[in-house]
């Protein structure tokens, strides 16, 4: 559990809102060891998003480096950051971001597509997915027959389809209701532990961060401010694991 | 992504906004549409002219002549061309040999002469002319009274209808009005006629050639002919309405023979007088052979061959080439205006590409997200756009074939009513299909370039907050 899987260094993300220079990320230089689940805290504002994006190949910086499984994000075209965002990295936002005119198999197929995978292997993949989800029964559902928590779940089939080495999470517990929250949290966590994917997920509830994430980062307008081991809540069942 | 995934999902998210879609879409067919009628419009007025021409035998046909026959009168092609002495004479061989040439439909020789005909014992002299069988689609015996020749050989006799008058006794004075055909007909169909003409015949050698005639090689010296008088009865089967001032060539003669009839008849012609030492061998020599070739544009190839052989052509080709030229105006024409309609339907396909940009961003951003390419959005968008094209292509040749057939039909409800023969002047080549979905699917690629590059370049952080 040595090797680095996300290293960033002095990375800024600067941009400008009418006359004034927004400092969303400021100088974060941080780093997250392979198969670790860390969570970003910070008020609204902080730049945990905007952090989290950089790390997503979404956004790119305004300097500083950003080093994901040893790719420098900075230095890749777009076309290269479009290919590591569709095998490296999987997301999961607050608000599910599922595409509403496609059912849940759909969705979760869309990025096989774009890995043109062949339609045979795709509908077993997408199965054994969904199966891990809970939702296989729900397969040919529209979201919006969904419930928030149902959903969600669906968000993360997609995110794992194509068995990336990270997952960014972007509150995904915001809309849910604390005890779907927890259910999905027990989601993420057993593919942190049981699959080996490194977590960094984004959150305002400190107590979340607490019972799922070995380490806390905090952020303040733009800049990290101090870190916090944890010992999440089955910590010792996970040894037992490894 | 692969093209049946791209295809799927484009035809997805066309099916997601039904109605603006098909909205774009009979935009574009009705482009098509007008395109299509446009363009088949004047390519049926080609063809509906073509076949007229064809038919008038003024562009088809191709006057053959003997070099011979051009001896001493100047000409540039004589000078340039072997001697009279070298080209070939226009005998019944040559006929066959041109007739096997491609794309040549038959030869038949120009038999003309100047006779006299007795009707009820009165004589009258005219010129007559032979017609062979294919002169029966000729548009020239369209308001003809009675029947064409029962056969090649027939003895029959189709009149022109100011010789029918004179038979009649009844020359109208000049100006007045054409006289009725039916009415000429009556008392003249099924009547017998008598022809009497001069016999060509062989005859022994007795006189020397005459002392202007340059002797041919290959002729007997001293070989002549006789001429006979003969009869022949001939009974009337049709009354052409046709007006002789207007036609040409062996149309131009008063009285029809059927082809076949005549030549077995070897009535003397001018040409036996030139001819003499040929003529007496028996075989015919002809003053001029009419080549009927299969289609118009074939002529030039035609001519070429025959001038090859070592004959003087003579065709109204120049006519039939500034004709083309006048179609493809034409057609460059229509094509233009057809095409207007389909560049603002195009504007259509950019309007609805970058609305549905606008109301799909925040499903841009997620597919990018989640690792779509640039290239993917730019392609999906491009999908879309292809579709759109392709199907409003083919929706708008059907409809631009529809168009079509409801003008035609109309039109020649309005012929009927003029009582004039229906015509048609509408088609659609196969080919025009085939460009018209082409070029409708190329102008949505094209609309859907700046659409589909500016869905390619949305940022996908700002797309995702976009709500």
């Amino acid at each position: 559990m040595g090797t680095v899987a996300v290293r960033s260094e002095n990375l800024c993300r600067h941009y400008h809102m009418g006359e004034t220079l927004i400092r969303a990320v400021d100088g974060v230089s941080l780093e997250v060891r392979a198969g670790e689940f860390v969570a970003l805290l910070g008020s609204s504002g902080s730049g945990k998003s905007s952090m989290l994006n950089l790390i997503a190949g979404l956004d790119r910086p305004t300097s500083g480096t950003v080093v994901v499984q040893d790719r420098d994000l900075a230095k890749l075209s777009r076309e290269e950051l479009a290919k590591y965002r569709l095998h490296v990295v999987g997301m999961v936002f607050q608000s599910f971001n599922l595409i509403a005119s496609m059912t849940l198999a759909e969705n979760v197929e869309l990025p096989l597509r774009f890995a043109e995978v062949d339609r045979g292997r795709r509908e077993n993949l997408v199965g054994e997915a969904l199966d891990r989800v809970g939702l296989r029964a729900r397969k040919d559902h529209r979201p919006s027959e969904l419930s928030g928590g149902e959903q969600q779940r669906a968000a993360l089939a997609r995110a794992l389809i194509n068995r990336p080495q990270l997952l960014l999470a972007d509150e995904p517990t915001g809309n849910l209701d604390s005890h779907t929250g927890i259910e999905i949290m027990d989601l993420v966590r057993e593919f942190n532990r049981q699959l080996g994917m490194t977590v960094v997920m984004v959150t305002h509830e400190r107590a979340l961060a607490e019972r799922y994430a070995e380490r806390m980062v905090f952020l303040a307008d733009g800049k990290l401010t101090h870190e916090l081991s944890n010992a999440p809540a089955g910590s010792l069942e996970r040894q037992e694991h490894a | 992504m692969k093209l049946p995934d791209l295809t799927e999902l484009a035809l997805r998210n066309l099916r997601e906004s039904v109605l603006r879609n098909s909205l774009t879409t009979i935009g574009i067919s009705v482009g098509v549409a007008s395109l299509v009628a446009m363009l088949s419009l004047g390519t049926g007025l080609q063809q509906m002219f073509s076949r007229r021409l064809a038919k008038s035998g003024l562009f088809d046909t191709i006057f053959v002549s003997s070099r011979r026959e051009l001896r001493g009168m100047g000409r540039e092609e004589e000078r340039n061309g072997p001697a009279p002495g070298e080209s070939r004479v226009l005998d019944e061989p040559a006929r066959q040999e041109i007739e096997r040439l491609p794309n040549v439909l038959e030869a038949y020789p120009d038999i003309r002469f100047v006779t006299e005909l007795r009707f009820e014992d009165k004589p009258h002299l005219t010129m007559i002319s032979a017609l062979p069988s294919s002169a029966k689609s000729n548009d020239a015996f369209e308001g003809m009274q009675g029947s064409f020749f029962s056969s090649d050989m027939a003895a029959e006799v189709i009149l022109q209808k100011s010789f029918a008058e004179e038979l009649l006794g009844k020359t109208p004075p000049l100006g007045s009005p054409e006289p009725n055909v039916a009415e000429l007909a009556q008392p003249l169909l099924g009547k017998e006629l008598l022809m009497v003409y001069p016999q060509r015949a062989a005859a022994p050698p007795q006189t020397a050639p005459r002392p202007n005639e340059p002797a041919s090689p290959d002729a007997p010296v001293g070989a002549a002919y006789s001429v006979i008088s003969r009869e022949q009865k001939l009974k009337i089967v049709g009354i052409s309405d046709l007006d002789v001032e207007s036609m040409r060539g062996p149309m131009r003669a008063k009285v029809f023979l059927p082809l076949k009839l005549a030549e077995s008849l070897h009535v003397m012609q001018q040409t036996d007088l030139r001819e003499v030492a040929r003529a007496a061998s028996g075989e015919p020599v002809y003053s001029s052979i009419s080549v009927r070739v299969k289609n118009p544009t074939q002529v030039q190839a035609v001519e070429d061959a025959l001038k090859k052989m070592g004959f003087t052509t003579l065709s109204i080709l120049d006519a039939s080439r500034s004709l083309q030229q006048v179609f493809r105006v034409l057609y460059a024409f229509l094509g233009i205006f057809g095409s207007l309609a389909l560049i603002v339907a195009s504007i259509g396909i950019v309007n609805t590409l970058v609305m549905a940009i606008l109301e799909r961003r925040r499903e841009i951003g997620i597919i990018k997200a989640i690792g779509a390419s640039d290239g993917d959005v730019m392609w999906l968008f491009f999908a879309e756009a292809g579709a759109m094209g392709i199907l409003g292509g083919v929706v708008g040749v059907v409809f631009g074939w529809a168009i079509g057939q409801v003008i035609n039909f109309g039109t020649n409800i309005y012929l009927k009513h003029q009582s004039l023969p229906p015509e048609h002047f509408w088609a659609v080549p196969w080919w025009l299909v085939v460009v018209a979905v082409a070029f409708a699917f190329a102008v949505s690629l094209v609309s859907g370039l700046y659409p589909a590059v500016r869905a390619a370049r949305l940022d996908p952080v700002q797309a995702l907050r976009y709500e």
